[in-house]
């Protein structure tokens, strides 16, 4: 058994965008930076829920398309002064597929 | 009442002399000031900056007329001296004799033309003042037009730069080997000419120009070796001639200049002289900061105290955008020097200092100019650099291989390091002046003058204050687009036009963006400019976009998208109405509105629907509503005279007509319109971003109307008489109002910032503008009339749409 899920390839991300991953509990949002990093955390602004895979991307952050809220793509912390986070999922790239985190993926399901 | 001064010259020498005496004893004399041009005084440094357009005129002003009124200064620009009466004290022009106790000559220099056969043919000019530079850009206007200047050094080389930057195909012909040879060694030149090349200015050098040829007016350049340059202006930059015509010819001893002791007294001693018409010590310059010591020294021995000039290290900068170099000291190879090299030819980094008895005595850099202040500071002070001498090359952030951030760098500088080259300012000044209680950076700037003459070392000035005044430090409104730069809005949109930037990475890194990729507010404003500015060349990068104008609806509080389908005027049927119903029936659509601009509006689509919903109202034959988009919304209209007793025109047919011009096009923000058919005005036209209101003889057209966070009833541009112009000028608003708002400014913001009176003046008045602006949006709006939905159903950005992957489906671990 893997420890990892295969979501993807990379290239199905454009650079400086995001797309989704469903799951029971809510989606997670999967974002591609400039720098071909790649990122998962909820797809929901600790403000007030917004889709964060479609704000606007800059550098490794994200601002949330609702208010505004900065998020800190490899945290998940909001940044400036706003307080407050979204639960991040590690994420590798193998031979160009994304994989995610099984364990954490579990854990979330199990937390709710 | 004071002793009468009688200023001849009003340039940057003699303003500065001015300004110091003034400061320090603003009474001691009543001055009369004459100019040979027309106008007061600006930095002629700027010149450059002015020919390749980013900088106006107006924002090279350095003493206007209000600032002589000030001082009681009488002016006399354009009115030349004929001649000085020493005996009598007097001097002579045109107005007759002008009594003085004390005199300033501040001639200046001539452009020295070379006398080769041609040279007084039309289209032949020096580069010298804004005469000359309003006679290239009168050339420049004629699309295609060719530019030989000659002269491969500072000045040829910014006027090549700037025609080049103007749109002129433009050729530099220098008799030396290589390029500024005065300033730089044959290795940073070689850098510099592939530089220039690279933007497309062809570089001849050891060519010597034998003719310039034409018959009536320029049309070539022959060179000595036979070459033909075909040419529409030339322009000489070959060196200047100190102007001492008057002061001859009044018996001062000249030589190669007028002659000044260190006091700046030339041989008579109530007459003082300042600036390029001065020889002092064998030396005659030309760089501005020795002409600011001179003008010091001259305000001194006005005002008898003791100061004296003496020769100063100069170092040079090319205000070339996009070409660092810098230069100082003495660079000569010659027995007993040696020097330290280093290169980076990828980059296009070149670094040399030469040495003799382990004191640098010349530095020459290209690429990488940020250490020259401080290799300059070490030739002033004669340093000994035997210790340092290993890693000298660096610069002073070197530290263990790494380099220190900017700060740490400037605070590294000692108190006698030079931070304003053209006034002289050092570290320790402006440490000084924020002791004597200037805390900000305007302050220091006006007490120290430091940065306000070429301006380059601004950001270099804003450190030091910074560092000075610690956590009190506050940064100016610069206005800056966002923290990333610190150009304002207006400042990217014409470097973007006269740059020819055309994409955002281009434009991040020639203007040095201070973020790596940019943030959510400058990244969308960028987008738009370019797209704003190269119609059918640049790519739209919806990663720039916000969310609405990259999936064509607008997202609301839980995540779901509205849909907003065309309706033309306003008017729908049958057909369309049902199939709304349909769509909302078949996607389970709550909410179902008619919005303030008489649409229909589709509220809580799903994201992942988006694609069939628009594939079912395509069928029906409609397109996106845009009312998501800054962009044009909807025409409100009313009934007009097709069904209305009161109506005086067909306010919905037009209304149909201007929807259908206008639609798709991208603007600062949204753009609404309405008709209403007669003063009644039920379609509201009046707090519209454009209105129309027709009455019995044409149409009313109404602009810089809101109702929203502010509320503005419009004003009245004009009136017209058929639809057709109606059309056209509405269409010449708005590509106005496209060409020139600020990114999020409304029509009525933007309207408030130029004035209405100039919105009328292009729109209204120049009818040439006019048809200038309405052809380019129809030409804009031939690459932007693509209905997006459509696009999207055949599959564009499908990404958007559909989720990456789907674990619902997996069964949980």
């Amino acid at each position: 058994m893997s420890d990892f899920i295969d979501i993807g390839a990379l290239e199905d991300i454009p650079l400086q965008g995001a797309r989704v991953v469903r799951t029971h509990m809510g989606c997670i949002a999967v974002f591609r930076t400039a720098e071909d990093e790649v990122f998962a955390l909820d797809d929901a602004c600790p403000h007030k829920k917004g889709p964060l895979s479609n704000g606007i991307q800059h550098g490794r952050a994200v601002t949330c398309p609702l208010h505004n809220w900065v998020i800190d793509l490899s945290t998940g912390r909001a940044t400036g002064a706003d307080e407050g986070g979204v639960a991040t999922y590690p994420v590798t790239v193998a031979e160009g597929r994304i994989l995610l985190d099984a364990a954490s993926l579990a854990a979330r399901l199990a937390a709710q | 009442m004071g002793k009468k001064l009688v200023v001849i010259g009003a340039g940057m020498a003699s303003g500065r002399a001015l300004e110091y005496l003034f400061e320090t004893d603003p009474a001691a004399y009543d001055v009369t000031l004459f100019g040979a041009e027309p106008r007061g005084n600006y930095n002629r440094i700027m010149l450059s900056p002015v020919l390749s357009g980013e900088k106006t005129y107006e924002e090279i002003v350095t003493h206007d007329a209000a600032w002589y009124a000030a001082r009681g200064v009488t002016t006399r620009f354009g009115e030349a001296v004929t001649g000085i009466d020493r005996a009598r004290k007097v001097v002579l022009s045109a107005g007759g004799e002008t009594p003085y106790d004390k005199l300033l000559i501040a001639t200046g220099s001539n452009p020295f033309i070379i006398p080769v056969p041609g040279h007084d043919l039309p289209g032949v000019m020096a580069y010298r003042d804004l005469d000359d530079v309003e006679r290239m850009l009168s050339a420049a206007q004629a699309g295609g037009a060719r530019a030989v200047v000659i002269g491969g050094g500072l000045l040829g080389l910014e006027a090549a730069a700037g025609l080049k930057m103007r749109g002129m195909e433009v050729s530099v012909v220098h008799i030396m080997p290589h390029l500024m040879e005065r300033q730089l060694d044959p290795s940073a030149a070689f850098l510099l000419q592939r530089a220039l090349e690279a933007r497309g200015i062809d570089v001849y050098c050891e060519a010597n120009t034998a003719e310039i040829r034409g018959t009536g007016r320029v049309e070539g350049v022959l060179l000595k070796d036979g070459r033909v340059i075909p040419a529409d202006i030339v322009v000489m930059a070959v060196g200047i001639r100190p102007n001492m015509a008057l002061a001859k010819e009044a018996g001062l001893e000249c030589n190669r200049g007028l002659l000044v002791d260190d006091a700046m007294r030339s041989s008579d001693p109530d007459i003082l002289s300042v600036g390029e018409c001065v020889e002092h010590d064998g030396v005659v310059y030309g760089l501005v900061a020795p002409l600011y010591d001179q003008a010091r020294v001259a305000a001194a021995t006005l005002l008898d105290a003791a100061d004296a000039f003496r020769a100063v290290e100069i170092s040079t900068k090319l205000k070339v955008t996009g070409c660092d170099l810098f230069s100082a000291g003495d660079f000569a190879e010659a027995p007993g020097r040696e020097e330290i090299v280093f290169r980076d030819a990828m980059r296009g980094v070149y670094k040399r200092l030469v040495l003799e008895e382990n004191r640098i005595v010349g530095a020459v850099m290209y690429g990488d100019t940020a250490d020259g202040g401080w290799f300059l500071s070490k030739i002033k002070a004669r340093e000994d650099i035997s210790e340092i001498r290993d890693t000298l090359i660096f610069g002073p952030n070197f530290a263990g291989g790494a380099a220190l951030d900017p700060m740490a760098a400037v605070a590294a500088l000692p108190d006698d390091a030079e931070i304003c080259g053209c006034n002289g300012v050092c570290k320790g000044q402006i440490i000084a002046a924020i002791g004597k209680g200037a805390t900000t950076l305007d302050a220091v700037k006006a007490v120290t003058k430091a940065s306000t003459s070429c301006g380059s070392c601004a950001g270099l000035t804003e450190k030091v204050v910074a560092l000075t005044l610690g956590d009190d430090f506050v940064l100016p409104a610069a206005g800056g687009m966002c923290k990333c730069t610190d150009h304002s809005h207006d400042e990217v949109r014409k470097l973007i036009r006269v740059q020819g930037l055309k994409s955002i990475p281009q434009v991040q890194q020639a203007l040095q963006w201070k973020s790596s990729g940019g943030c959510a507010s400058c990244r969308p404003a960028l987008n738009y400019y370019l797209l704003c500015e190269w119609p059918g060349e640049y790519t739209d990068h919806g990663k720039s976009r916000f969310i609405n104008e990259r999936v064509h609806a607008n997202i609301q509080k839980d995540g779901t998208y509205s849909v907003v389908p065309r309706m033309w005027g306003g008017i729908t049927n049958p057909a369309e109405l049902r199939a709304i119903a349909d769509v909302a029936e078949k996607f389970a659509i709550p909410t179902v509105k008619v919005t303030g601009g008489q649409r229909i509006d589709l509220l809580g689509v799903k994201k992942e629907d988006l694609p069939a919903v628009w594939a079912d109202l395509n069928r029906a034959g409609m397109v996106s509503g845009h009312a998501y988009a800054k962009g044009l919304r909807t025409v409100k209209t009313c009934v007009g005279t097709e069904h209305c007793r009161f109506g005086t025109q067909d306010s919905t047919g037009l209304g149909i007509k201007l929807e259908k011009a206008l639609w798709g096009a991208w603007s600062p923000h949204k753009f609404k319109l309405a008709v209403s058919g007669c003063p009644r005005n039920c379609a509201e036209a009046t707090c519209k971003d454009f209105g129309v209101v027709c009455v019995s003889e044409g149409y009313q057209l109404h602009v810089g109307g809101a109702a929203g966070l502010d509320v503005r009833q419009t004003e009245l541009l004009c009136t017209v008489r058929t639809e057709e112009e109606a059309i056209e000028y509405c269409a010449a608003f708005y590509q106005l109002y496209r060409e020139n708002a600020q990114y999020l400014h409304r029509p009525y913001k933007w309207i408030a910032k130029v004035g209405l009176a100039w919105v009328k003046e292009q729109v209204v008045e120049n009818e040439e503008s006019r048809k200038a602006l309405a052809a380019r949006f129809f030409h804009s709006q031939t690459f932007h009339q693509k209905d997006p939905w459509a696009e999207r159903v055949r599959g564009t950005d499908s990404h958007e749409f559909a989720p990456l992957a789907d674990l619902t489906k997996v069964a949980a671990e």
